[in-house]
């Protein structure tokens, strides 16, 4: 059996970049996209699969991470895919890529123009939790009525103190639209803002894509008298020093033992002594 | 006199073969507390929805502040639900959100109106809990930890937060012990005063009617059958359902 170029058909790649030109057209706006079976479950990344094979051409240079390392099992296996059904070079050097798919992590070191990052989407709509019913939902986006989620900010305040959660803290894109960040930790958040790169969202499993184009504005939801504030472990990373990147805790032995390394292993690697 | 704050005329909705309202015209002027009465079925709750813009008639006109809230946007007529007007359903849970704190649910109508700063929402959420006789301390619990008076109270406190001008009430004493009805028809009383709102509120009491309305409205069959001064409409009522109803009341 034979696949096209980049495994999906032309007619659905198409497609799929019709939704992209709209979506960035419209900055943090969801645009909805006939998602197409891939050969891996949802959850592993289909949407932002997608979106990869319809932007992806033979003179690009991949990389893929998940959680910020390169070398984990899902990570691999999506770069070899790319390698195998496009032919494209692959690398796990932030500066060396043209486009970077992405699961949880914006890369530390500062994106480039002409660089197009692709986040893998779990769940597009920032207001599902609050807002179940998709017509009120999208309604509500339509109306740019967002007092919902400042009360969800305010219960986050009122039962933890803090305003910033953890990860997937939502964002105003453009002053208009209310955005899912996808699941990456808060920490990176002020990284899409004014971004030079692309930076494309693709969630497969509810079919929709969603984008920033380059230096547009990304604002992290907050109150005036609680600014977001995201956190990092207060330590350096154990391997290469750095104290502004953002840390994985790793279990060292079966007796507690524990340190703080880079999540971003790239940027860890290229600073390590 | 002043113009009023709302007008409706000629207001007619079928559903199907039902004609649940039939040619209804109803005023309010600033201030003024309105009491729509009738028995069940009578299109009390409909008449509620057409005029706060939450359904469409297939005839007639609502005006608010002289404008024609059937040709309003959604968004403009979404922008009055939530800063000028005011709605209290008779069920707390279609009123209240039930998974957010008593303090997110009297600050949500701040915050849609774009309030960012905590500490001023929750000062004036804890000041609307006392106002509605909740303890302060119970500004960070869920409603369903309420009674239902409490959640009530709290439904009224969160609509009445950004001191809007005109409020519906659909039956808001409706599931409540007689002891809470009057207690509660109280503060909606005092409240009303306090703060001069215009309130347009469903009721089956004539008590209550009463205790809070300057005038009253009777509908039967989806039309308006008597209107009035409430001491006039239910010391000297004309209509013959009307006199029904006040003397039903008396005997009961
Ligand atoms: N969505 C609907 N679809 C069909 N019929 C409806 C709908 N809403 C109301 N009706 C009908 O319209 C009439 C008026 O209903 P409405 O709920 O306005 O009465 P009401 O005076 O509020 O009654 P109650 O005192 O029982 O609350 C009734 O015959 C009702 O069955
Ligand atoms: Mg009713
Ligand atoms: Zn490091």
């Amino acid at each position: 059996m034979t696949y096209s170029y980049a495994f999906l058909d032309e007619a659905t790649k198409r497609m799929i970049r019709r939704a992209i030109l709209k979506a960035v057209a419209i900055p943090g706006h969801q645009v909805p996209f006939g998602a197409r079976e891939m050969p891996l479950p949802y959850g592993w990344g289909t949407g932002g699969i997608q979106v990869t094979a319809s932007i992806i051409g033979r003179s690009d240079v991949l990389k893929v991470i998940d959680q910020g390392a390169d070398d984990t099992t899902n990570a691999v296996s999506i770069r070899r895919f790319f390698a195998r059904t496009a032919g494209v070079a692959t690398t796990t050097h932030t500066a060396e890529a043209s486009i970077i798919q992405t699961r949880h992590r914006i890369p530390e070191r500062v994106l480039q123009p002409g660089q197009i990052i692709v986040y893998q989407v779990p769940m597009p709509e920032p207001l599902s939790r609050l807002e179940p019913r998709v017509v009120e939902s999208t309604k509500l986006h339509a109306l740019a009525d967002y007092g919902l989620m400042q009360v969800r900010l305010y219960e986050d305040i009122a039962r933890h103190g803090r305003s910033a959660s953890a990860y997937n803290h939502p964002v105003m894109v453009n002053g208009r639209y209310l955005m899912s960040p996808s699941p990456i930790p808060a920490f990176d958040n002020p990284k899409m803002d004014r971004m030079p790169a692309l930076q494309l969202f693709g969630a497969g499993r509810e079919k929709r894509i969603y984008a920033v184009p380059p230096y547009t504005s990304v604002k992290s939801l907050d109150f005036e008298d609680h600014p977001f504030d995201p956190i990092r472990a207060p330590h350096p990373c154990a391997i290469c020093g750095a104290t502004d990147s953002y840390l994985d805790e790793i279990v060292t032995d079966d007796v507690g033992g524990r340190m703080f390394v880079c999540s971003d292993t790239d940027h860890c690697e290229e600073r390590a002594p | 006199m002043s113009a009023p704050l709302m007008q409706a005329t000629g207001l007619t909705l079928n559903f199907g073969r039902i004609r649940a309202l039939d040619d209804v015209g109803i005023s309010i002027w600033p201030g003024e507390v309105v009491a729509i009465v009738g028995e069940s079925g009578s299109g009390k709750s409909t008449l509620l929805r057409v005029l706060s813009g939450q359904a469409q008639a297939d005839a007639g006109q609502v005006l608010y502040d002289g404008q024609d809230v059937g040709a309003m946007t959604e968004a403009g007529r979404r922008r009055l639900l939530r800063a000028e007007w005011g709605f209290v359903h008779q069920n707390p849970r279609d009123g209240l959100r039930m998974a957010v704190s008593a303090g997110g649910n009297i600050g949500e109508r701040l915050m849609a109106q774009g309030n960012c700063h905590y500490g001023n929402i929750r000062k004036s959420a804890a000041s609307w809990l006392q106002k509605v006789e909740i303890e302060v301390d119970r500004l960070d619990d869920l409603p369903r930890t309420f009674s239902g008076g409490m959640q009530q109270r709290l439904q009224i406190a969160r609509t009445l937060v950004t001191e809007p001008r005109l409020i519906f009430m659909d039956e808001p004493t409706g599931g409540l012990d007689v002891s809470v009805q009057a207690r509660l028809l109280d503060l909606i009383r005092a409240l009303v005063a306090e703060l001069g709102l215009a309130v347009l509120i469903v009721t089956h009491d004539i008590a209550a009617a009463r205790l809070l309305a300057h005038r009253i409205v009777v509908m039967r069959h989806g039309r308006v059958v008597e209107e009035g001064l409430t001491d006039r409409v239910l010391d000297d009522p004309q209509h013959p359902y009307t006199q029904l109803l006040v003397t039903s009341v008396l005997a009961a």
